[in-house]
């Protein structure tokens, strides 16, 4: 019986994620979303890609021709992940550095189809927001009790890891400001000495070349 | 009597045919209430994206009658931070717009059942992308699968462990919310670190310029004089 309303968890699960969000991008056009995230943290990356038809003046629920190019940098500008994916995908990744990791996505089309729609739904989930909690019920055989803590702990695991992205995020910002700080100071006291040496220089320079030219 | 004994017997059996008949008609509608409730509500999508000059970006979602939805949006980098914000219904009524706005957020009920569409326009600014962070969450959480189907009164553990995860979702919102204007506030300060760096080292190289050109020039002018200079001397 349970192991029934898994099953049909799972399945209206996989069918709810394919509908949500979307939008729309010319074949040839490059989408980048930014998702700034602490290390050690598990993104997933859900797409299905409609194509526009014209004749029926509506997209294809199913595009088989179309495949998505899918690039996942992170803050170093490293890619960590790129793939072509056909209409439909699931990808995920774990981040190993904290900071933006840019997820892009472009359609490998050729000049073929120049310049039709797409229609893309997209779901990102990150953190614990990605964990599927009917499979770990299902795998460790837990308790509601049990997955309602299971839940709550990988909730606190979650924020313990943004406060220490959040620390190392602020050390960033404070060293950011101390060298502002710093070049401030510094260029105002060389601005200075410049000014002055300037001065110093233009007065001699004038003096020597009025004595020279027997002006004074 | 024997005739009477199987009646009763084929009455229970048909009585427990019945109840059978129940439970499964029973789960049957429990199961259907419950893909609604999971087709209906519960699409969280949270992301940011990088808005170009010049253009405007959309995004759409389909959104049932009466379900509630949080849209929430914030400009975290690039030129004033600011922003135009459009939500329309699926009639193509403005239900909610903001112009030049760094974030905010808005919450409504869905009138009508169909697509709901929030676009921003970066079309005021011809030089800088902004960054945008878009918060879209339609409906309520979806509950954890096998929890909550059941309608027993809950014991006083799961009510303290929904309390601690309503919490915990809040804190992470918190912290979601403090994450962008910290990125906000440092991105800023890197630029005034650069424009500091860039502006000085101008500065300095004008100053040092206009030194040597105000020499120059002077030279120039008394240099020019001379045969005036020369006409004095005659006379």
């Amino acid at each position: 019986m349970r192991d029934q309303w898994i099953c049909l968890a799972l399945v209206l699960c996989a069918l709810h994620s394919a509908c949500g969000l979307y939008f729309h991008i010319s074949e040839t056009e490059r989408k980048c979303f930014i998702e700034e995230v602490p290390d050690e943290t598990t993104v997933i990356v859900n797409y299905k890609v409609e194509l526009y038809d014209p004749r029926s003046n509506g997209f294809m629920p199913s595009s088989p021709g179309i495949g998505m190019h899918v690039e996942v940098r992170d803050s170093d500008d490293k890619v960590i992940l790129s793939r072509v994916y056909s209409s439909q995908g699931r990808m995920s990744f774990t981040s190993h550095t904290p900071g933006e990791h840019v997820i892009c996505m472009y359609s490998n089309s050729t000049a073929w189809f120049n310049g039709a729609q797409l229609r893309v739904h997209l779901d990102i989930q990150v953190g614990e927001h990605a964990i599927d909690y009917a499979n770990v019920a299902q795998k460790e055989k837990l308790t509601e009790l049990q997955l309602r803590i299971r839940q709550l702990l990988d909730q606190v695991e979650q924020i313990t890891k943004e406060q220490n992205y959040q620390r190392y995020r602020e050390e960033r910002f404070r060293h950011t400001s101390e060298s502002t700080n710093s070049r401030v100071l510094w260029w105002s006291l060389a601005q200075t000495v410049v000014l002055v040496c300037m001065g110093f220089w233009q007065m001699r320079h004038l003096k020597s070349f009025f004595e020279a030219k027997k002006l004074v | 009597m024997r005739n009477e004994q199987m009646n009763s017997q084929r009455n229970d059996t048909n009585i427990s045919k019945s109840r059978n008949n129940k439970k499964l008609t029973t789960m049957l509608w429990l199961s259907l209430v419950a893909l609604m409730a999971l087709l209906q509500g519960s699409a969280a999508v949270e992301f940011t994206f990088d808005l170009a000059d010049n253009a405007e970006d959309c995004f759409y979602e389909e959104i049932k009658r009466n379900t509630s939805a949080y849209f929430e949006f914030q400009v975290s980098a690039g030129g004033q931070q600011d922003v135009d914000v459009t939500l329309k219904d699926p009639q193509n009524k403005i239900i909610y717009s903001l112009e030049r706005a760094t974030f905010d957020s808005h919450q409504f009920t869905a009138e009508t059942t169909g697509v709901y569409t929030a676009c921003f326009s970066n079309k005021f600014s011809a030089f800088s992308h902004k960054i945008v962070y878009v918060d879209f969450q339609v409906g309520d959480e979806p509950s954890l699968p096998g929890v909550d189907e059941h309608a027993t009164v809950l014991t006083q553990m799961e009510t303290s462990a929904q309390a601690i995860h309503k919490a915990l979702n809040d804190i992470l919102d918190a912290q979601t919310h403090h994450r962008l204007r910290e990125a906000q506030g440092r991105k800023r300060a890197e630029d005034i670190n650069q424009r500091v760096m860039v502006w000085a080292s101008l500065e300095t190289a004008s100053v040092i310029l206009i030194g040597l050109v105000q020499i120059l020039v002077l030279r120039n002018f008394f240099t020019d004089r001379k045969p005036s200079q020369a006409r004095y001397g005659r006379l």
